[in-house]
């Protein structure tokens, strides 16, 4: 229920109404909670509703952030589990 | 009309054994064709016997009688199985109602190792139902029998009032043939074995979601439905001591390998890395909240074998053009929990357990 | 599937363990409660817990909807099911939940009720146009990430005169459930539960923002990091936990930047307050009465209310004795704890809320993690 997924908005259609596509598979939502959505842009969609707009320049952040520790860490073991 | 300036026609009579075809274009199933009258003479003779098309049906009889198959006298074996197929909608991309019924279950048979024979099917047709599906359903089955080499020898029709069934449902039953020496079955497994899997999972369900309005959302994938009964025989030719073969429809790979592990008491681990999943599958289940591990496949074959096997069946499986993309997806292990693990891509591990309860209806 | 597989990759989860395995604090334990269903799955799913430090424990709270909905509403969505003859239409796991008498709508259905499962508010709205002759009742269930698609079917539904539409609303607020953890006796005197951190909510934090969450921490000293929906992003929220209770802090920081701002969808939050309202009090499965914790439908909108509508009254019913939802919801038991969870109650056949939905606790071990209480070979 709490499903929410990143989608890519292919063009914009009547009324609040959008086009998206994830890893090839297209839906129809409703861009009427957020403003200012293009083609192109990434929103975060919820129940057949776009919640809100992926900043992707903090996706990028945040994936840097990931490499940053990579580079810390001594040696990342293998196969290490538990 | 009678134009006087005319020459008079010819009495034009119909012929005294003249019968009013069926409208396949227009007409639709209404209760006579369930009646056993001739109504539904006509339906078998104009529909069904022209497609399916074999002596047997010729003969007009309600059973079929025929030798026994020459590995009978070697020691083999005779195997039947059945399936009803109740898909909804009945036609969907890359198949419908029709081939699945055959597919399913020629796969069922072709499981045991064993070589198809015949199918009989029957039908429970809705009142109402268009005969240009019907026609195009009989055409497919008819179609998918010729490829998968087996004749449905014979059948029956019923028909339901409207509102008490969905357009058409069919029940086939398929018997074969299993050659001697081979002991394909369910409780097979052993501790240190190879789980291999025929392809990409989840197309069937994903295709059929795809089709549900209620859903929402569009996709390029077909079904995978295909008879297998020609991959399997180029497995067992290659190793004839295959532990397990099970086709993964309804519930998925996990419902199928849960099943085995119970039936042959061990435990399986999976490496969910190696699983092979079509980028668009495994959207439409993040977008539905579903695991491609338990949608259904209708064109897959999961095989357990002895680890020393695993590499030669897997490239004849990819020789095939039903295997391309086999894989090795997991082993077996003692367990007497039964319990079907995964490691996740992720690091860590799960169990993949039985399904519960519904995870979308009529599928299959 | 872009901003998805990047947080999922396995090397850098090994990363990230390694990074906490490092940083935790040997002498001491972290108690970690997460608030989100989404996190329950994900937890529970990609088995995060096994590359954690023994010393880290994560409890589930009271983060999944269907799990904190108490029986007593989902016996009022029978009786419109039922009784009176409506179309009642929800989200999926709402139709397994057990009510009085172990009915479930699911349940209601296979006796001729005419429930509908639907996969967005919008669904329910084109539902009434195309059966103008019946009632059709929205059952709405849902943290704040999901209010804001019931105000706008309400809005459109109001547009479009839609006379035979209502909703039946049960959206509750996260702020509430974890006051009411937070001033639990177990957490704030007894400190039977302890609790140090809190792992927020990602999708309710992308409507209401992390502004909400810095009383919290001020108020209760409890460190508070935002957490993406992915694996990684849990990881990293710990990993920032960690470190925060460490160095002694207690902020609130915000993992997923990309969705999260600090107002939150201003938008969205608008719409809610145009149409819903504080109710002064509500029942919630395993927690008890909470006071403004859940919303109403304002009486500008009484015309879609379907409580007014149909005069539904509202009677608490226990669980069931044997039923230790309330217990785990509050982080107090774990779902092996509950002495019939695995026997008596399964997913096929749920005694309590936790079991029904798949991101309850007991749902959410069950399914992915019993085997790990069985002495199982690892091969």
């Amino acid at each position: 229920m709490c499903l929410a997924i990143p989608v890519r908005v292919v063009e914009r259609l009547a009324g609040d109404d959008a086009l998206v596509d994830v890893g090839g598979v297209r839906k129809t939502i409703s861009l009427a909670l957020v403003d200012d959505v293009q083609p192109g842009d990434y929103v975060i969609l919820h129940v057949g509703y776009a919640i809100q707009k992926l900043d992707t320049e903090e996706a990028a952040r945040t994936l840097a952030l990931f490499a940053e520790l990579e580079a810390t860490v001594p040696a990342a073991p293998a196969e290490a589990g538990p | 009309m009678n134009d006087p300036r005319l020459p008079p026609e010819p009495p034009r009579r119909p012929k005294r054994d003249y019968v009013r075809p069926l409208d396949l274009k227009h007409g639709r199933i209404d209760m006579t064709h369930g009646s056993g009258g001739r109504a539904m003479a006509q339906l078998v003779d104009e529909l069904f016997l022209p497609a399916f098309d074999n002596p047997w049906l010729a003969q007009g009889n309600d059973q079929a009688a025929f030798e026994a198959p020459p590995e009978l006298a070697a020691g083999g074996r005779l195997v039947m199985a059945t399936d009803a197929h109740v898909v909804s909608p009945l036609f969907f991309p890359g198949g419908d109602i029709g081939c699945l019924a055959v597919h399913g279950t020629v796969n069922d048979v072709a499981m045991a190792g064993a070589r198809p024979l015949h199918l009989a099917a029957s039908f429970i047709l809705e009142e109402g139902l268009a005969l240009a599906e019907l026609a195009r359903i009989v055409e497919s089955m008819a179609r998918a029998a010729r490829e998968a080499g087996v004749a449905i020898v014979t059948g029956d029709t019923k028909v339901v009032e409207k509102g008490k069934g969905d357009g058409c449902f069919i029940t086939t039953t398929g018997i074969g043939v299993v050659p001697a020496g081979v002991r394909i079955a369910g409780d097979r497994a052993r501790p240190g074995d190879a789980i291999l899997v025929s392809g990409t999972l989840g197309d069937h369900g994903v295709a059929i979601m795809g089709e549900r309005e209620s859903l929402g959302f569009s996709t390029r994938i077909v079904s995978d439905t295909a008879a297998l009964h020609g991959l399997v025989a180029a497995m067992v030719t290659a190793v004839p001591d295959i532990h397990v073969l099970r086709d993964p429809t309804r519930g998925g790979v996990a419902t199928t390998l849960n099943e085995i592990a119970r039936q042959s008491r061990v435990g399986m681990l999976l490496d969910e890395a190696a699983l092979p999943v079509r980028e668009e599958v495994a959207a439409a289940c993040e977008i539905l909240g579903l695991d491609p591990l338990y949608v259904a496949n209708e064109g897959k074959l999961v095989c357990i074998c002895a680890p020393e096997h695993a590499e030669r069946l897997l490239a004849v499986m990819r020789q095939h053009p039903l295997g391309v993309q086999s894989a090795r997806i997991g082993s077996v292990h003692a367990d007497d929990h039964h319990f079907v693990q995964m490691t996740t891509a992720f690091g860590g591990r799960r169990i993949v357990d039985w399904l519960t309860g519904e995870q979308l209806p009529r599928i299959c | 599937m872009k901003y998805i597989d990047e947080f999922r990759d396995g090397r850098t989860a090994r990363v990230i363990a390694s990074a906490i395995a490092r940083e935790a604090d040997l002498a001491r334990r972290y108690h970690i409660m997460e608030f989100c269903g989404g996190h329950t799955h994900a937890i529970s799913r990609y088995g995060i817990g096994e590359l954690l430090p023994p010393n880290i424990r994560l409890i589930h709270g009271p983060g999944c909807p269907v799990c904190v909905l108490p029986i007593g509403r989902v016996d009022s969505a029978l009786e419109l099911a039922l009784e009176r003859g409506a179309i009642v239409a929800t989200y999926g796991d709402c139709l397994r939940v057990p009510a009085t008498g172990g009915l479930s709508l699911l349940k209601a259905k296979a006796r001729g009720a005419d429930v509908r499962m639907v996969y967005s508010a919008a669904d329910v709205i084109r539902l009434a146009q195309e059966q103008p002759a019946r009632e059709v009742v929205f059952f709405a269930i849902g943290f704040e990430t999901t209010t804001p698609p019931t105000a706008l079917a309400i809005r459109q539904a109001e547009q479009l005169g839609l006379a035979n539409f209502s909703v039946f609303c049960n959206h509750v607020l996260t702020p509430s459930a974890i006051a009411n953890i937070l001033e639990s006796p177990e957490v704030r005197e007894l400190g039977t539960v302890p609790l140090d951190a809190f792992i927020g909510p990602a999708h309710v934090s992308t409507v209401i923002g992390s502004r909400p969450y810095e009383h919290f921490a001020e108020e209760y000293g409890k460190p508070v990091v935002i957490a993406g929906f992915e694996p990684l992003d849990v990881m990293q929220s710990i990993l920032m936990l960690v470190r925060q209770l460490n160095e002694g802090r207690a902020e609130v920081e915000n993992e997923f930047a990309r969705a999260v701002t600090r107002q939150g969808n201003l938008k969205a939050q608008a719409l809610v307050a145009d149409v819903f309202e504080l109710r002064k009090a509500f029942e919630w499965r395993g927690l008890g009465v909470l006071p403004y914790s859940a919303l109403r439908i304002k009486s500008a909108y009484a015309a879609f209310d379907a409580e007014r509508r149909f005069g539904l009254a509202y009677r608490s019913v226990p669980d069931h004795k044997a039923c230790q939802c309330g217990a785990i919801l509050r982080g107090l038991k774990r779902p092996q704890d509950c002495k019939v969870f695995g026997t008596v109650c399964t997913p096929e056949n749920p005694l309590g809320s936790c079991m029904v939905s798949s991101e309850g606790a007991c749902a959410a071990h069950y399914t992915y993690g019993r085997y790990k209480d069985a002495a199982v070979p690892t091969p």
